[in-house]
């Protein structure tokens, strides 16, 4: 036996990954299975799940509803989708300003010198350590006293807050990988500085930026904790529909299905984004 | 070479470092209020004990926030150490060996970086429920040894999201390694083992070490993943707060965090000194 795990290649991977492997299917394939299932299931009284098979929950979420205030035939109520398209923009918009604000400091901290880099880079990642719902928390007197606090851009901000430092980290990543004598190069052939950065910089950096969507658009589609404490309780994002069914409103299948749903968007987009841009080598934050 | 930099790009950095520690700032000046409701400044405190620091020396009277701090350190610590291990195995394995179900293993390291976080917290949650309760009712447990959540699930959980970093972070390392030095070490007689603690080992080290620091950073903010998989006794900092938000916020919780902010400047502080005393 040990004659042969001596020999085969084969068995000393299966082996040497297997932990990882089973941590992995028992706690992600299994639980996104067991999502599935609930999701087709239904609630009784006592908020118990029975296991049917039933597209109800989708359904509901696309906003048509057997009990009408009128009590007859079906109904379409727009609140859900509106939920979800909300998500969807909010993430969008968060993207977008996270590279707007985070490519300039990964450019500066990538050209700062040498010596100087790694403290500038502690500067960026020392905030993640004092703890997510503190640094929200800590908004809350910035964004009252500029009469902020619960609007739609008070969660914009905290959202771009929360998620920037892993934007900036890839894009660094790979903006300090350029060969700084292809700036030389592009210089001595009289490319003016913002040819240079179209056709040189943004080209060679873009590994880094799709890294960094990926990194911020996910977790912020799955967020409830910026929109709890800063938006208020009209501002509902699908992160916040799902936890209320998991704890207050007590509807595990209907949650479910939206988890379902919210898989679904988040993929497609992230699909929809990879295909055209690239899956960013490095997607490694180091 | 020219390494001239525009102004406007020291200005944006600047500006974007200031939005980075605004809210820290705050939270410290917070930390000295006189007003218990916390909502304005009312002015430095100054009541015994500690005077301005009054606050501060709260905490240490306040067991649930001690509780709160243990519980995440412990939490983080154990978490890193096994993520950090699985996790540099698994990447050996995937960079130097074909096996069978390697595409499944690639795949599945994946997956929790492009799925929604609450999406895998409410999925561990649905799981360790129905676990525990088949667990409880097949052997009848009495309700003292009735398994639950608690400190034990979220350990669990919280490796299962830091694995995929530490094994993505080690693998860009074993990336750019030379085999050369292994097949050197073979030559000179040292058997798998001796070649693997004394040659490898060192040189993946910086990934391992990466891959660790990810792992614990991820854990210590962690919120989502916690406040599904959470139960007695095993109340984070982030779950503490977040419950307090509800009630008032005393200037206690920014006392603590301000607390926090100095060990991590000074552990990193420190880290930097050694690192650089060591190289």
């Amino acid at each position: 036996m040990l004659q042969r795990l001596r020999e085969s290649k084969s068995l000393q991977g299966t082996l040497l990954a297997s932990p990882a492997m089973l941590w992995m299917i028992a706690l992600l394939i299994v639980p996104l299975l067991l999502i599935v299932i609930t999701s087709f299931g239904q609630r009784d009284p006592d908020g118990n799940v029975i296991y049917t098979f039933t597209f109800d929950n989708y359904i509901r979420l696309m906003g048509f509803s057997a009990d009408c205030p009128d009590g007859v035939g079906t109904c379409f109520n727009s609140l859900y989708l509106e939920i979800l398209a909300r998500s969807v923009g909010l993430a969008l918009v968060t993207t977008i300003f996270t590279i707007v604000l985070g490519y300039p400091l990964a450019y500066y901290v990538a050209r700062a010198p040498a010596k100087r880099r790694n403290m500038l880079l502690f500067l960026i990642l020392v905030p993640l350590w004092t703890n997510f719902v503190i640094r929200v928390y800590a908004w809350i007197r910035i964004l009252r006293a500029f009469e902020m606090l619960y609007t739609p851009q008070a969660v914009l901000v905290g959202m771009v807050y929360e998620f920037i430092p892993f934007m900036i980290l890839p894009m660094y990543t790979s903006l300090e990988k350029i060969d700084p004598s292809l700036y030389e190069a592009a210089a001595d052939l009289g490319a003016s500085s913002l040819r240079t950065f179209l056709k040189v910089t943004l080209p060679l950096s873009l590994p880094g930026v799709v890294a960094g969507t990926l990194l911020v658009f996910v977790p912020v589609m799955g967020t409830f904790v910026v929109s709890d404490i800063l938006g208020g309780k009209q501002f509902v994002l699908v992160g916040n529909l799902i936890q209320r069914q998991f704890l207050d409103a007590r509807d595990p299948t209907f949650g479910a299905a939206a988890s379902i749903v919210l898989m679904g968007m988040t993929l497609i987009v992230m699909i929809i984004y990879t295909r055209k841009f690239g899956f960013g080598e490095e997607v490694v934050i180091t | 070479m020219s390494n001239r930099r525009s102004p406007w790009l020291t200005l944006t950095a600047v500006l974007v470092y200031g939005f980075l520690y605004l809210p820290i700032v705050v939270l410290i000046i917070f930390a000295f209020n006189s007003s218990r409701q916390n909502v304005t400044f009312e002015g430095i405190v100054n009541r015994d004990p500690c005077g301005p620091f009054y606050w501060f020396c709260r905490v240490f009277q306040n067991q649930d926030a001690l509780d709160a701090s243990v519980n995440t350190l412990r939490i983080a610590l154990t978490s890193t150490v096994i993520a950090t291990v699985i996790g540099t195995m698994a990447a050996l394995a995937l960079q130097r060996h074909a096996f069978r179900l390697k595409l499944f293993a690639e795949t599945s390291l994946y997956i929790p970086i492009v799925i929604p976080e609450i999406v895998m917290g409410i999925g561990i949650l649905v799981l360790f429920n129905a676990l525990f309760k088949f667990i409880n009712t097949t052997f009848d447990l009495a309700p003292a040894q009735r398994l639950g959540l608690g400190l034990g699930t979220v350990i669990i959980s919280h490796v299962a999201f830091s694995v995929p970093f530490v094994t993505l972070t080690v693998r860009t390392r074993l990336h750019s390694f030379d085999r050369a030095v292994e097949e050197a070490a073979a030559d000179l007689g040292a058997n798998a083992w001796t070649t693997f603690r004394r040659v490898t080992l060192p040189l993946i080290m910086p990934g391992v070490v990466a891959g660790a620091m990810l792992a614990f950073t991820l854990s210590l903010d962690d919120f989502i993943i916690t406040f599904f998989t959470n139960g007695p006794g095993s109340t984070t900092l982030p779950i503490y707060v977040y419950g307090l938000l509800r009630r008032t916020v005393t200037p206690e919780v920014n006392a603590l965090s301000t607390m926090w902010i100095l060990v991590v400047l000074i552990a990193l502080f420190a880290s930097n000194r050694v690192q650089r005393r060591t190289s």
